[in-house]
């Protein structure tokens, strides 16, 4: 186990030095000049190169490179230049409202796709399983941002039942917090209940032609009993593995929910930084965005290896 | 077993696998209706200046946000443009994102997976580092990032797309290969002497394809929708021009007033979406029967 752990967390460490070039390489990437942006209008030749040099611009940009992995490492994601905030500052207001939607998202889509997996699995070749199996075609045809737009018409313009945008804390007002965020959570997590639908039957139609599930069959158990109690239990390794994963996933669909539903959040955060060339941002965003898929992928492997006796060794 | 089925069993063995993939295909209905529809948006897409009852770029401030109606089939949008003849020209950026992208993926994704499979050691190290760090990076956000460089258009979209897809393939490619390599054709074309890229071309290649086939068909699904993605956010095909996400961008903002200008883009998507995934589930069934 522990030199499993070693040879993971090795692997990781080339990947983390690449992403962080990747990222860094954005800044370049990005059109514009950023010292232009940040000295308005008048652009004095002055007070560009003041800004130059102190966001170190005027650096080869292995230096600067080198620069921003020191920050990095030392906590300090850099300034944004249109905020006037620190990054660190930004993520950690931001990050919150996106891992709240995301959670709520997981949560819709286990609540969906398990069960329905499972009597898609149950009762195969039914209508149920056919019903079930068009439910996971439509949720991973569905672009969300057109189903988020359906969602506004139908229950802010029509039933005037929820707000078509905003967000309140839940801390603020967990009534009002439900309301701003149970559409943009559905929206979210209606891929992943699709995804999670197909893996949930498809490990269970596994696990259902197994030895030990025959002989609890054998022994004359409830067929609830057998599906539920030594069906399910197995099936749900994998599944459970896929969540981890997924969770990174939803990070990055909140990018599109956000700017539908108009919630402050890390993906429009990230959209919005990227149109105003803030590039401090930009990096910082995609940064912690990829450090937590990566420490998910980690995560998802130490839980299979935990799961799964076989692998232990 | 009688008579005639000994006979016929050898005949069966030296069917062609396309053949044999394409008589599986055939069967499952899904996927042969999903090809149909396949078929028939690219006739629209071709078609378009034909079909579109209205030219797509057309103005009218007589017919702003018209319901739809025997004129207007679908409606008009908020400078009174037919939205049944914008639908019909969108479904060229899409297709050509969806066709054009998974092109560049696969061109360039399929030969540096098939070179990291195949010559192994510290190409494969460098090039399997470089794949892990792109796929660390969320799709869309990538897409996103390169979309803004490029700068926003159709074709910028299209090569931002296909560059963040290009990983999925090096992937495959490269786990394909390293299935392939150790097979006994492989063994007997190096034991008669040929050279590395005459095997990794004309012995590994061919035998790869069935699964990078299967993928570029879902990869066609997820273009579509990330353009449609691109486009909605503002990134993509740019204004009067049609294209699906651009048109929900839009018509984001009459939905109270105007809620046809949504729908009709949005289940486009969705058709076409759907197409290529349910075309993508058949072929594997298809190619691969142990993935039912």
């Amino acid at each position: 186990m522990l030199a499993f752990l070693t040879q993971r967390l090795l692997q990781i460490i080339p990947t983390v030095i690449l992403v962080s070039m990747l990222i860094f390489g954005l800044q370049q990437l990005l059109p514009g000049d950023p010292a232009l942006i940040m000295a308005g209008e008048e652009r004095d030749p002055k007070v560009l190169a003041e800004i130059r040099q102190q966001y170190r611009l005027d650096r080869p940009i292995p230096v600067q490179y080198f620069y921003w992995v020191k920050g990095v490492l030392s906590g300090n994601l850099g300034e944004s230049m249109r905020l006037k905030a620190s990054v660190g500052s930004l993520v950690r207001e931001k990050l919150p409202v996106t891992l709240q939607l995301a959670a709520m998202a997981l949560l819709i889509a286990i609540g969906i796709g398990i069960p329905a997996g499972i009597v898609s699995a149950v009762k195969k070749e039914t209508a149920w399983d056919y019903g079930a199996n068009l439910f996971s075609l439509w949720g991973l045809s569905t672009p969300n941002f057109w189903l988020g737009i359906l969602l506004i018409f139908l229950f802010s313009v029509t039933l005037g039942w929820l707000p078509a945008s905003g967000y309140v804390k839940p801390g603020e007002n967990w009534e009002a917090s439900l309301a701003t965020t149970i559409m943009p959570a559905f929206v979210l997590g209606n891929a992943l209940a699709a995804v999670l639908m197909r893996h949930t039957r498809s490990a269970m139609l596994q696990a259902m032609g197994t030895d030990y599930v025959r002989t609890a069959r054998a022994k004359g158990l409830a067929e609830g009993r057998v599906v539920l109690k030594h069906a399910l239990r197995n099936a749900m390794t994998p599944v459970i593995t896929l969540l981890a994963l997924e969770f990174g996933t939803l990070l990055s669909g909140a990018v599109l929910t956000e700017q539908i539903f108009s919630i402050p959040g890390f993906g429009k955060l990230i959209v919005d930084s990227v149109f105003n060339r803030d590039y401090a941002v930009v990096q910082g965003v995609v940064l912690v965005t990829s450090t937590i898929y990566i420490s998910l992928n980690l995560l998802a492997d130490i839980a299979y290896m935990l799961v799964n006796p076989r692998l232990r060794g | 077993m009688t008579a005639a089925t000994l006979v016929e069993q050898p005949s069966l063995h030296e069917e062609n696998p396309w053949a044999r993939a394409w008589r599986r295909l055939k069967r499952r209905k899904g996927a042969m209706a999903a090809l149909a529809v396949v078929v028939i948006l690219i006739l629209v897409a071709l078609l378009a200046p034909w079909i579109a009852p209205y030219d797509p770029t057309r103005t009218s401030f007589g017919l702003v946000r018209k319901a739809p109606s025997w004129a207007h089939w679908f409606g008009t949008d908020e400078v009174g443009r037919d939205v049944l003849s914008r639908v019909i020209f969108g479904a060229r950026a899409s297709l050509s994102a969806g066709l054009v992208s998974v092109g560049i993926a696969v061109g360039a994704g399929v030969p540096l997976g098939l070179l990291a499979g195949y010559a192994g050691g510290w190409i494969d190290a460098i090039l399997s580092r470089l794949v892990d760090a792109m796929l660390a990076i969320p799709f869309l956000i990538l897409a996103i990032a390169l979309s803004a460089f490029l700068g926003p258009s159709l074709s910028n979209a299209m090569i931002a797309i296909g560059v963040t897809a290009t990983p999925v393939f090096v992937r495959l490619t490269r786990g394909q290969t390293l299935a392939a390599k150790v097979e006994d054709y492989v063994e007997a074309a190096r034991a008669v002497g040929n050279p590395h890229w005459r095997i990794a071309l004309r012995h590994v290649l061919p035998n790869i394809v069935p699964p990078l086939l299967v993928q570029a068909s879902l990869a066609i699904a997820g273009a579509i929708i990330a353009e449609a993605a691109l486009s909605f956010l503002g990134l993509g095909q740019q204004p009067p021009a049609p294209s699906w996400g651009s048109m929900l961008n839009t018509a984001q903002r009459f939905i109270a007033q105007a809620p046809w200008m949504a729908f009709w883009p949005g289940f486009a998507i969705f058709f076409a979406v759907l197409s290529f995934n349910l075309l993508g589930d058949g072929l594997r069934d298809a190619l691969d029967p142990r993935h039912k």
